[in-house]
């Protein structure tokens, strides 16, 4: 594979260069692009101190990079939206293939870091393509956890920081309990919630949303009461019923402090899901980081963090869909 | 304009009746009471137009605020068409001295805020794209607030209370912000709207020309805490042309009670 490939990119070079201008081409994709086939050599033709499997799938999977690079530094302009993407993440295309190569060096061809404390690619590769489908029963149950948790605790929050932000008799009652037990950590209540409630699984149900619950109840309070007085009396001389002033006036205005609570309690809500399964739950991510550790399967533990940085990242980015979608009125959002 | 077509079919004396009696009213601030109004002592006839001209920090903004309910009095006692003054109310619509819109809200949603308030936007949905065309914003239905320059964002509020058809409508500096050719447009604006609708108009504004130029009837403030000191009438018919020599004596009499004579 490796010897049929750079011919061929080069080729597509070198048709694209004598079609179009030489400045339509994307320097930085072709030195991306010889950087990852530098890698697959690497990784294909130096022996390895001790032999793993998947090196070759390793390879090839470099050598799928590099096309895709040359293709879109080849075809210039053209192509949809993921070539500019790719383009865009051109020096980061170049910078990985480096960290990929060094990693490699240092763990399976060289062994200079301790082996089986620190996984070569190949053998966390290895891990996506044997066990898998263990990996993708953790996610699924992990996602299901969290959501769980994180809906009742992100309802109940918006629910209790409206009531104490719109009652002054609510947030006399509320507020101390609030100062109170707010700030303790929710994984504080571990222990106790396991022995109290009937399942390990509720039990974690009611530790993230409790965990939520604290900083969207303060956050949607302190939106909702520093709205600005002039609405209410604007409102009011239209016409408006006390109804109408929470549904329509109090609670727009304090959404963009309600999508802080939000944001805020979904890294909480993280944490404690981690330590939940990895203390009573049998299920789950941190279950799985657990299990890995008891059979020193470092590899694995690699892959889960990996995956669960994934999918961390993937429900924050849900997040700011949403809210870039609910406040799409507001100028100067930050981007994620 | 077609806005309020409709309204006078159905209201043959759409203007409110104003009764102020003896009403003071005064604030805290850090623990010492401010008096801001000193008995003041006035009525005005339905369908009138009146504006009132005084110092800054006078206490012009609160006495509109108590006229539309926002507050109560500490003393005396205000009436429209012989009821106390409760709660705020639709038929008398304060348009404020910032336009305060929405920012959530286009500019139509921002329109319709008191249709919706009222339940009654379904049926009535081409009120609110009448008073947008009124204004002036046609085309900016879609637009949000920020993307609005101050004049506009004036506008918007101001068709937000036009489309209510209110029978009492407060106006707290409404053309402050609006460059003045725009400035002079809307006075004709107000003028024609007001007649048309045969609403009590009350204007607050610190433009002696244009209190002159739009109302029947001129009531001049005293500093803090405001009391009338001077009721001018202007006795001119309507359409009024600005270089008329009887406005320019007015004016002359209003400044003189404002203390800036001199400057005459
Ligand atoms: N909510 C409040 N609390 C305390 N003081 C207030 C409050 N509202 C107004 N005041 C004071 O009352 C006085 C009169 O205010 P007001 O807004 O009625 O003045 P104004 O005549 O409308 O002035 P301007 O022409 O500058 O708008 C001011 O001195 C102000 O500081
Ligand atoms: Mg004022």
């Amino acid at each position: 594979m490796a010897s049929i490939d750079p011919p061929l990119s080069e080729s597509a070079v070198q048709e694209a260069a004598s079609v179009r201008p030489a400045a339509s081409l994307w320097s930085t994709g072709l030195v991306a692009a010889a950087a990852w086939v530098g890698t697959a050599a690497l990784i294909e033709l130096w022996p390895e101190i001790i032999p793993q499997p998947y090196g070759r799938e390793l390879a090839a999977g470099a050598l799928v990079i590099a096309l895709l690079l040359a293709v879109v530094a080849a075809t210039g302009k053209l192509g949809g939206k993921a070539a500019v993407t790719i383009r865009y993440y051109g020096p980061w295309f170049l910078a990985s293939a480096l960290v990929v190569s060094g990693w490699e060096i240092v763990t399976a061809k060289t062994g200079l870091l301790p082996v089986p404390f620190f996984s070569s690619p190949q053998s966390i590769l290895e891990v996506f393509f044997d066990d898998w489908e263990r990996l993708g029963i953790s996610v699924f149950y992990s996602v299901l956890l969290l959501a769980k948790g994180y809906f009742f605790g992100a309802l109940a929050g918006f629910l209790t920081g409206v009531t104490i932000g719109w009652s002054r008799a609510a947030s006399y009652w509320v507020h101390p309990v609030l100062r109170l037990i707010g700030p303790l950590p929710a994984t504080a209540w571990l222990p106790l919630a396991f022995f109290i409630f009937p399942t390990s699984g509720s039990a974690s149900v009611f530790l993230i949303a409790l965990a939520t619950a604290f900083p969207v109840t303060i956050l949607t309070w302190s939106g909702i009461a520093s709205v600005n007085r002039d609405y209410y009396d604007i409102a009011r001389t239209l016409g408006a019923k006390p109804l109408f002033l929470i549904f329509k006036v109090a609670i727009p205005a304090a959404l963009p402090h309600v999508f802080v609570g939000l944001f805020m309690g979904l890294g909480t809500s993280f944490a404690v899901l981690v330590v939940a399964e990895m203390l009573g739950v049998k299920a789950g991510l941190g279950w799985y980081l657990q299990w890995a550790q008891g059979w020193a399967a470092y590899a694995n533990m690699y892959a889960a963090l990996l995956v669960m940085a994934l999918m961390c990242s993937t429900l924050i980015t849900i997040l700011f869909r949403v809210r870039d979608w609910s406040l799409s009125w507001q100028k100067g959002l930050v981007r994620w | 304009m077609v806005v309020l077509a409709t309204k006078e079919a159905e209201l043959p004396a759409a203007g409110q009746q104003i009764d102020i009696r003896n009403v003071s009213h005064q604030f805290e601030l850090e623990g010492e009471p401010l008096p801001v109004l000193d008995n003041v002592d006035f009525s005005v006839e339905p369908g009138s137009f009146v504006a009132l001209l005084g110092p800054s920090g006078c206490g012009k903004s609160t006495l509109l605020r108590l006229l539309a309910g926002l507050d109560q009095p500490t003393n005396g006692e205000l009436s429209v068409d012989g009821e106390i003054v409760g709660e705020p109310d639709p038929s008398r619509i304060l348009v404020f001295q910032d336009p305060t819109l929405f920012p959530w809200r286009t500019v139509w949603d921002n329109v319709a805020l008191g249709l919706e308030a009222q339940g009654v936007l379904k049926r009535s949905r081409h009120r609110v794209d009448n008073a947008i065309e009124l204004v002036g914003l046609k085309g900016f239905d879609k637009a949000y607030p920020h993307q609005l320059s101050g004049g506009m964002s004036q506008r918007v509020a101001l068709a937000r209370a036009l489309v209510n058809e209110p029978r009492l409508l407060l106006l707290d500096e409404p053309l402050g912000k609006l460059d003045s050719l725009t400035r002079l447009t809307m006075q004709t604006e107000l003028v024609s709207l007001w007649q048309r609708a045969g609403l009590t108009a009350v204007l607050v504004t610190h433009d002696v020309e244009e209190a002159l130029f739009l109302s029947q009837r001129v009531l001049i403030f005293g500093p803090r805490p405001a009391r009338i000191v001077a009721d001018i009438s202007v006795d001119l018919p309507y359409p009024r042309h600005r270089g008329d020599p009887r406005l320019a004596e007015l004016r002359r009499e209003a400044l003189g009670h404002l203390g800036l004579a001199a400057t005459w």
